[in-house]
């Protein structure tokens, strides 16, 4: 009954979806602000019936009711109770229930807060979000229903991959797909502007916030992503230049430009029609995303898609929104008004240049990750396109970037003086610059380049100190002064401070423990040590132990540091007897230098286990940034400006205390 | 979604066709490894940029694939026969085509993915340039009041005394 519920309210939403974009795209038209009224009811409904669905499914995962094939094919009874909830997205029909929830949800939050939208772009921005739920709900209904039954029911269930079995990864794809289709408002609204030919400063107030939000979503999913593989995958590393994860960069790459030539138009009034196009560009990056992990065009464990069918229907909603929001920009864009006047050097030549490089370095990776599935399908040759390929053109394109962030911020409107900037800046490229001298000293058989990655990411974070000591005019002013002025400093700057602070922390994590990371591959019996990094191991055995839902063989460590005992760590090798495959987890000791991180390998012949250690040298930074920037996009998303009704509700209270006056 | 399968992934596309009953294991294995070190790290160089044929997208350095194992050991083995590095790529080249270079070379049928980096950020330099100028000129355009203006103007100057 409960399936069957969940399947009827799939349909439902599809029917309300339609609706939600035919009425009030003909209201908006024909001038009926009746017609176009339907859109926030509609919107507000397909949520719920979406949320029905999804409560549904899940309800069938958590009672492991294998009447259900989709339950049957990726549960089982015995499995964490963690994991029969993330199993709802840990499959393809699930995790498109996932998405088209997310997306309604967003659709219902501007229904539920856009009181002080325009009527016509709310009604507009609706029906492009109600028609992209539309193509989703009528592809899961028709090709990806989570809803079948199978009778009779079996027994038990066939299990979930075990490799999606971990906390991080239970949590990946919802933040991840928050992010993706939080991308999505961006576009209706961009389209919304298209469809009406005009666009204005409120147009870029509005949209900044939701693809503030998507981005943090986005940047966490990611971020959670890596952190999975890093301790999961076994060898210690974070980021591999796989399509899989290429499909989720390319959409941040295109957000985070977005979201600042937002900040240009919301200002200045300029880069509308530029902004436009990026809203464009990203939503599309995240809907291949979701057409190269969802179609089985890669093979990978991701293409939970074996069905043919599938990834051309994706490949037909793809082709429709991407082609018509682009056809629709050719057509209209020239109608938009270009206006702000800037010199090259100031705050909004700042944005486009980090706009310049950071689409440039998304172009960079799209090519990377097409261009040998496009040579394959054409003419059928294979190349492969790897690390070594990225690093050489991604990374050029991103340094200057890095090394520019710091004077944009300090950078006026209008017309900005750059020659102050660099003297604000100075303390911290001095400081920079004296770590890099100081690591290439110390570090004097390189790689040489190393300790000026090093230097780049200090100069970010300190560049993010300098400009928040600009902004409270620190030492010009007497202290107590800069102290209320750092006080009152709007949330949106303590935000961008944050963010580019966290990603120079990420930036000093990457470098570090990619340039001097170090390990050893060793054979080791019960009892036997190991050095490595100043650490001392000793191999105590291992022992079998029995998890809720596999086995593992535990090997155990004792780690000594100058002749002290310090902790004992463990890695283990869990074979799942249900799903017939294993996994390995790494044994890691956190410090302050960095990790230290074992891996079990196999037996071998004389009693002697394979063993890798390794240690990794401030690798955390790179999470530890990336939550940073996430904390800034969220302080940044509190600011009052940017909450939704609270100019208002300052308003109203301003006004008692002006009349006090 | 950003993971990569690596080990696991191998072992769930062949080990499950195998019907094994396999956890991953390590990639490179103590007894690969050469005794000296300068070879050895020219191994692990070289290794990373050399695919391994049956994986997703990993290098051999990083799989744990029997042929991965298969060809670290000709790596090694040619290195130790005193092969330079480009003579050993070359080699399995030779043995496996191009689709085993991480880094493809450049030639006619990769010129677009070496060259289109380059070229996209040529022609968006040339946009922003265009742009800018287009901005210029139409802020240099000096544009004559229109009639409603004129009239507005006219008002405004007759009413207010304070410039009389």
């Amino acid at each position: 009954m409960i399936a069957e519920t969940g399947h009827y309210a799939l349909i439902l939403a599809l029917g309300v979806a339609i609706v939600q974009t035919l009425m009030p795209l003909f209201g908006a038209r024909l001038r009926d602000p009746k017609l176009a009224a339907v859109a926030v009811p509609a919107a507000q409904m397909q949520f719920l019936l979406v949320a029905l669905a999804f409560a549904a499914l899940m309800t069938a995962y958590v009672a492991s009711d294998f009447s259900v094939l989709n339950v049957w094919q990726n549960s089982h009874s015995a499995k964490p109770l963690l994991y029969k909830i993330s199993g709802v997205w840990g499959n393809h029909e699930g995790s498109m229930v996932l998405w088209v929830l997310i997306l309604a949800m967003f659709g219902a939050g501007v229904a539920r807060y856009g009181s002080n939208l325009p009527d016509e772009l709310k009604a507009n921005v609706l029906a492009v979000q109600g028609s992209i739920a539309a193509a989703f709900l009528l592809f899961i209904v028709t090709t990806s229903n989570p809803f079948i039954r199978i009778d009779p029911a079996p027994f038990d269930g066939q299990g979930l991959n075990p490799v999606l079995q971990d906390p991080a990864l239970a949590f990946h794809p919802p933040f991840l797909y928050a992010g993706y289709v939080g991308f999505s408002m961006a576009f209706s609204f961009a389209v919304a502007a298209l469809l009406q030919g005009r666009v204005d400063a409120a147009w870029a107030r509005w949209v900044r916030p939701w693809t503030l939000a998507a981005w943090m979503c986005l940047t966490l999913g990611i971020a959670m992503g890596s952190w999975w593989a890093y301790y999961e995958l076994g060898w210690g590393g974070f980021w591999f230049w796989d399509p899989v994860e290429n499909a989720s960069f390319m959409p941040w790459l295109a957000g985070t430009a977005l979201l600042h030539s937002a900040v240009v138009m919301e200002k200045r009034d300029a880069l509308k029609v530029w902004t436009i196009l990026l809203a464009i560009v990203t939503f599309s990056l995240s809907l291949m995303g979701t057409f190269l992990v969802r179609s089985g065009v890669l093979t990978s464990v991701h293409a939970f898609a074996v069905d043919p069918a599938r990834g051309i229907f994706i490949l037909a909603i793809m082709g429709v929104f991407i082609g018509g929001a682009l056809a629709l920009f050719a057509w209209r864009a020239p109608v938009l008004s270009q206006g702000g006047l800037f010199a090259p050097i100031s705050r909004e030549g700042s944005l486009v240049l980090n706009n310049l490089l950071l689409t440039t370095a998304c172009a960079a990776v799209f090519v990377g990750t097409l261009y040998p599935l496009a040579l394959e399908a054409l003419t059928g040759e294979k190349i492969s396109v790897g690390p070594p390929f990225f690093n050489l053109t991604f990374v050029p394109l991103i340094v200057p970037l890095l090394v520019a962030m710091p004077f944009g911020p300090l950078l006026a409107w209008k017309r900005g003086d750059l020659l102050a900037a660099a003297q604000r800046l100075m303390a911290a490229a001095l400081i920079a610059l004296g770590l890099s001298v100081v690591l290439l000293a110390v570090h004097s058989r390189g790689p040489w380049l190393a300790p000026f990655g090093i230097g780049l990411g200090l100069w970010l974070v300190l560049g993010a100190l300098t400009e928040i000591a600009y902004r409270v005019k620190l030492g010009e002013t007497p202290m107590a002064e800069a102290w209320r002025k750092l006080r009152h400093l709007p949330r949106s700057a303590y935000g961008t401070a944050l963010a580019h602070a966290g990603l120079g922390l990420a930036v000093i994590g990457i470098v570090a423990t990619t340039a001097w990371r170090t390990e050893e591959i060793l054979a080791l019996k019960p009892g036997d040590n190991a050095d490595i990094a100043g650490y001392t191991l000793t191999f105590r055995g291992v022992a079998p132990r029995q998890g809720p839902n596999y086995r593992e063989r535990v090997a155990v460590f004792s780690v000594a540091r100058d002749g002290k005992f310090m902790t004992e760590i463990e890695s283990s090798k869990r074979e799942f007897s249900v799903e017939r495959s294993g996994t390995t987890e790494a044994g890691i000791h956190a410090s302050w230098r960095g990790d230290l991180y074992a891996v079990l390998g196999d037996e071998l012949k004389d009693g002697a286990y394979a063993i890798r250690l390794y240690f990794n040298p401030l690798v955390r930074l790179i999470w530890i940034g990336a939550l940073v920037m996430f904390v800034g996009g969220g302080i940044s998303l509190s600011d009052r400006r940017l909450r939704v009704g609270a100019p208002r509700r300052a308003q109203a209270k301003l006004a008692p205390v002006a009349a006090g006056e | 979604m950003t993971m990569r399968m690596g080990s696991v992934h191998f072992v769930l596309l062949v080990g499950i066709a195998m019907a094994a009953f396999a956890a991953p294991a390590l990639a490179v294995q103590p007894d690969e490894v050469l005794a000296d070190p300068a070879l050895e790290a020219r191994a692990r160089a070289i290794s990373a940029g050399l695919r391994c044929l049956v994986c997703q997208n990993q290098s051999i350095d990083d799989s744990d694939a029997p042929l991965a194992r298969d060809l670290r050991l000709l790596v090694r083995e040619r290195l130790k026969a005193g092969d330079s590095d480009q003579e050993i790529v070359d080699f399995v080249v030779a043995r496996y085509g191009e689709f085993v270079l991480l880094k493809p070379r450049l030639s006619l049928h990769t010129a677009i993915l070496w060259f289109a980096t380059p070229l996209v950020l040529a022609g968006a330099l040339l946009l922003v340039w265009r742009a800018q100028r287009r901005r210029k000129a139409a802020n240099q355009e000096v544009r004559p009041l229109s009639a409603s203006e004129k009239r507005k103007l006219k008002r405004i100057l007759d009413e207010d005394p304070g410039l009389g």
